[in-house]
């Protein structure tokens, strides 16, 4: 009854040109190529290559070390949060599905190369303990005892079921993105089949989250419980200081968040982009002009959760260690805010928004932003960062639903259509690019 | 002279067996003199169990005496008297036989018994068997207490003999019950025994089952050629079969030395590498030892060498196994007897389970109530308003935090329990009302915002909590006439603090629907729900009304959030741990039904409690599959238990 989607006075119009052709490509004209439609997509990889040249320069392993090995990781785990932050505005911003299940799929991508990490380092560190055994171990000996080392926290020694390829680095990295991707499709096929959408879903989401952290918290999953999965910044068999591959990883993010955006960019830009701005803005309305709107919906919420899962296997390694702590709703939670700071519904808004977040995050818990004093009152920024980030958080939503990236629309002048005072659709935070560029 | 001297010999002798004929207790003392003096706990039975075994009535003054290190042995004669001290150095000896008086000596002619602290434990329990028939009802209960802990089978004979003359009724049936414990693990009589067991067959007592599981332990037992007819064989076990482990069979009979020691990993390789000669064991190359078949060739050249010890090979191992019968042992000989404390142990198990159903049913329904009140708000601001609150955790946390406040300032809990609801109620209300008018109404039509902006409430919220009161747990006590448990026998048991929160759950209820149906405020949100527009034409402020059932049902929170802390820790991390089931609750229960909430919150209650039955340990992984129960139910009702239908379903 709340929902002006549903309010004929102001529902006409905006779904208009779904039905016929896209908006280039019309009247068999050569299609233009992507980055020529798209100038943000030029704008946003020459950055990101500048701001890799720079970093590169200046770390400890290549240049001066003006910049830490400790922060290149920093930087590195930022842009991991970049690329499951466009995932997440792909799902969200485009798709109108507020999915709080997101950083599920990074941390199941985390922990499924950590399980290779783990147990290749764990199988250096025995062999290297067992060469001097007076008599060569054999093969079994070796597993018995990686899976002593590992498991020994959790007071087992046996290689549970889903260790079972732990040994093979190409079968991890698919299932890194096999194992959020197949999750997301089977969670995604009972909910879309059941026509649960809005908040049901993001509720739904987020009791999916839950159940995954409450069942990696137990001991007997598999993967150590509580303890996570630890020593993943050491890359097995390779003797290169950490300077030197913290900056490998920082290139790796680097690149597949250029991928990832290219990707997403791709995506959004033909039909295709445009009939899921479609189920956003009226999913009834879409489903009656005969598109499979649950179709739609399941493969971009597997295909995000396979970019998630991507994120979060390059995040891991920087950060050195997983455990179920980092999948718990609230960073699901997290990632919509920073969305949503950044602005939604454009790609560029999700990296800004996780990025600036993050890193300003990080920068007032981290203890180094300097005290405010009041006169009565010392703001100590480690205490009340959060309730700043809170309430900000909802001035974003009053009174800025573009976020940060609506600063840009500012800049290129370009604003929404002139609809005479009606409403936008039902969610005017997302900006609708065929439209403001009529 | 010699012949003097020995007539006065002989004639002391006969004065001291006269005075033995005379003073039996005295006699017995004497006898085991050795023993006393030496007190140690290893030897000393006999000597109490003669003293307490006499039949004399003054038996047990001399065990409390003894006791209580009130005995004394005189150093000329070696007699043994109860001592009273008169002053620093002079006792009176008082006799045992007569209870008399026996003259008064300086302490250097006596020596003390000090029997240690095992020998006290052994004359108590052979003390029991007096103290049963005492006239103070207090040692009497003593008496029976001890003995419940400690049975003994010399305890029998008096415990039966002491019922008859019982006047206390209470004591008197736990005599009884006692005394029917003590038949089934000690008479001699195996019809006795087996009478008992089957009178005590229907009784869920825990010490009824302490008693009876010793009966049918068993061990398993090697029997070379068969099993002789006296053995009370539980069942014969096959190795390899019924979760007999050959391994272990086999363990049992290396241990045993009717087999030699299989070939084991572990041992092979620690023989092995005694023998490296040269970079060579036997004939092999320690290179080449890093697989199992090497290893074996290398030991059986060790063996042939007469350097190692053979070890048996698998098809040994099955001839051995093959040679000998195994089977689990009754340690009880009475064939009958385990036979009916087996029938007596099924019959109690089936019982136990009957009433542990019965706890978990009283278990399933305090967690659904909890549920109940923590979601029961979500479900009007949510459920009716069709706004999502991600808040709604730190309004009970509010609330929780609010009592706490209060107890600071009023220390009689109860009092302060009675304060704090209605504050909590307060101060939650003007929270909810001032959230919905800053914040919420601006985004009614964006419910998926709502849900994000709630949430930068939450985070703030609860960090602010934690500024104000520390990220510590708080107490919120609950009144002392809400401790302790309700128990109906010893399986099934429910505390006060449950029950308290099962009828404020049903109070709530009564509440909700008596504002809902009953009063103009529920009229005219009924009406905004069903339709904003319309109601608005008739004449309802939409505005008004929104802001009131927000405010009710962040209030709602509140006192619930008073509930909760009772019985939880008070931490800013409260409400965070109910918020995703209180969802749960509204969503599997049917959204804008109060009925649904209450049915959302009993299957989830139950589920969970079901799950947690089955797998008691894992908490944990009752959560988890509860959660993943209600996404898959979800899909068959999708709208909840208790869905609206026709127009309003579209709201």
């Amino acid at each position: 009854m709340l929902d002006a989607a549903k309010d004929p006075s102001s529902g006409h119009g905006y779904l208009d040109g779904l039905g016929a052709e896209p908006t280039t490509g019309r009247r068999g004209d050569a299609p233009k190529p992507l980055i020529v439609r798209n100038p943000s997509i030029l704008v946003f990889l020459t950055a990101l290559a500048l701001f890799t040249l720079t970093v590169t320069v200046l770390s400890e392993a290549v240049g001066p070390g003006l910049i830490s090995t400790s922060f290149v990781k920093t930087l590195g785990k930022t842009l991991c949060l970049c690329l499951v932050a466009i995932a997440m505005d792909l799902v969200w911003g485009y798709c109108g599905i507020l999915s709080l299940g997101h950083f599920a799929f990074f941390g199941l991508g985390g922990y499924m190369i950590g399980m290779w990490l783990m147990y290749e380092r764990t199988r250096d560190i025995v062999a290297t303990a067992m060469a001097e055994a007076p008599i060569p171990p054999t093969d079994a000996e070796i597993v018995d005892a990686i899976g002593t080392q590992i498991f020994g926290v959790v007071g087992s020694s046996e290689f549970p079921l889903v260790w079972a390829f732990a040994d093979s680095l190409a079968i991890q990295l698919a299932l890194v993105v096999l194992v959020p991707g197949v999750l997301a499709l089977v969670f995604g096929w009972l909910a879309f089949r059941s026509r649960v959408t809005g908040v049901y879903l993001s509720i739904l989401t987020q009791a999916m989250t839950l159940a995954l952290a409450l069942y990696l918290f137990q001991n007997d999953s598999g993967l150590r419980g509580n303890n996570g999965l630890s020593g993943l910044q050491n890359l097995p068999g390779v003797a290169a200081p950490q300077s030197v591959v913290s900056l490998w990883f920082f290139w790796a993010s680097a690149a597949a968040l250029g991928l990832g955006y290219l990707l997403a960019a791709w995506l959004v830009s033909g039909k295709f982009g445009s009939v899921i701005r479609g189920i956003r803005d009226n999913e009834a309305r879409v489903r009656f002009l005969g598109y499979s709107v649950e179709g739609y919906k399941l493969f971009i919420f597997a295909v995000t959760a396979m970019i998630a899962g991507i994120a979060g296997a390059l995040y891991y390694p920087q950060a050195g260690i997983i455990n179920p702590a980092e999948i718990a709703p609230i960073a699901s939670i997290y990632l919509a805010v920073w969305v949503a700071i950044g602005g939604r519904g454009r790609l560029y808004g999700a990296v800004i928004g996780a990025a600036f977040v993050s890193l300003v995050s990080s920068w007032f818990t981290g203890g180094q932003a300097p005290d405010l004093p009041l006169g009565f009152y010392t703001v100590k920024w480690v205490d009340w960062w959060l309730i700043v980030l809170g309430l900000s958080f909802v001035l974003v939503t009053l009174f800025a639903p573009r976020g940060i990236g609506g600063l840009v629309d500012l800049w290129t002048e370009r604003r929404a259509p002139d609809r005479h005072g009606a409403d936008l659709g039902p969610d005017p935070g997302a900006l609708r690019e065929q439209e403001a560029t009529e | 002279m010699t012949r003097i001297f020995l007539a006065v010999l002989m004639l002391l002798a006969a004065m001291r067996v006269a005075v033995a004929q005379e003073t039996p207790l005295q006699a017995i003392l004497q006898e085991h003199a050795a023993i006393i003096t030496k007190s140690s706990r290893t030897t000393i039975k006999p000597a109490i169990a003669a003293v307490a075994g006499s039949g004399l009535d003054r038996a047990p003054e001399v065990l409390q005496a003894w006791q209580s290190k009130d005995m004394w042995q005189r150093e000329s004669d070696g007699l043994f008297f109860r001592a009273e001290k008169l002053d620093g150095q002079t006792y009176r000896l008082i006799d045992f036989d007569t209870g008399e008086p026996a003259g008064e000596v300086s302490k250097k002619e006596l020596s003390q018994i000090k029997p240690n602290s095992g020998i006290r434990a052994l004359i108590a329990v052979a003390l029991v068997q007096f103290q049963l028939s005492d006239p103070d009802p207090a040692r009497r209960l003593d008496a029976l207490v001890s003995l419940d802990r400690d049975p003994n089978p010399e305890a029998l004979a008096p415990l039966r003999a002491s019922i008859d003359g019982e006047p206390d009724p209470a004591l008197l049936a736990k005599k009884h019950r006692l005394e029917r414990l003590l038949t089934i693990a000690y008479d001699s009589d195996e019809a006795a025994r087996v009478a008992a067991i089957d009178e005590m067959s229907t009784d869920l007592g825990v010490d009824v089952r302490a008693t009876l599981n010793p009966l049918v332990a068993t061990r398993i037992e090697i029997f070379e050629g068969e099993i002789p007819g006296t053995a009370n064989v539980a069942r014969r076990l096959t190795p390899g079969k019924d979760g007999f482990d050959r391994t272990a069979a086999y363990t049992m009979l290396v241990d045993k030395g009717f087999a030699a020691p299989r070939l084991d990993p572990d041992k092979v390789r620690e023989v092995l590498t005694a023998h490296i000669d040269g970079g060579r064991v036997g004939d092999v190359p320690v290179s080449r030892l890093d697989t199992m078949p090497a290893r074996a060739e290398a030991y059986a050249t060790l063996v042939a060498a007469g350097l190692a010890e053979p070890r048996a090979t698998e098809e040994e191992i099955d001839i051995r196994l093959a040679s000998y019968q195994f089977a689990e042992i009754y340690a009880e000989t009475s064939a009958a007897v385990t036979t009916a404390a087996n029938a007596a142990l099924g019959r109690i198990a089936t019982r136990v389970g009957v009433y542990q159903a019965a706890d978990l049913t009283l278990d399933a329904l305090s967690l659904a109530s909890i549920y109940f009140l923590a979601a029961i708000g979500l479900a009007i601001t949510f459920g009716v308003m069709g706004v999502i609150n991600m808040a709604h955790g730190e309004f009970i946390m509010m609330g929780a935090y609010t009592g706490f406040v209060v107890q600071q300032v009023i220390p009689n809990h109860t009092a302060s329990i009675l304060v704090a609801i209605p504050l909590a109620f307060a101060v939650t209300f003007a929270a909810g009302v001032a959230m919905e008018r800053l914040v919420i109404r601006w985004l009614y039509s964006r419910p998926l915002e709502t849900l994000l902006a709630t949430f930068g409430i939450s985070i703030a919220l609860q960090q602010l909590a934690k500024n104000i009161f520390g990220t510590q747990a708080r107490p919120l006590t609950a009144p002392g006439w809400l401790d302790g448990a309700l128990a109906l026998n010893d399986v099934v048991s429910i505390s006060y603090i449950r029950i308290a929160i099962f009828v404020l759950a049903l109070i709530f209820l009564g509440v909700f629907l008596f504002i809902m149906k009953r009063t103009r405020l529920g009229l005219e949100t009924r009406a905004v729900t069903q339709n904003r527009r319309m109601a608005a034409s008739m004449g309802i402020n939409p505005d008004r009304v929104n802001m009131l059932t927000f405010g009710l049902g962040s209030g709602i929170a509140g006192i619930a959030g008073v509930a909760i802390g009772l019985f939880a820790k008070v931490t800013s991390e409260l409400g965070s741990d109910y918020i995703v089931q209180s969802f749960m609750t509204v969503v599997v229960g049917g959204v804008g039904n109060i009925w649904g909430t209450l049915a959302g919150a009993a299957m989830i209650g139950f589920f969970q409690k079901g799950v947690e039955w089955l797998n008691p340990s894992n908490t944990l992984a009752a959560q988890t599959y509860m959660i993943v129960f209600i996404i898959l139910f979800i899909q068959f009702r999708p709208r909840g238990i208790v869905a609206l239908k026709g127009r309003a379903a579209e709201a």
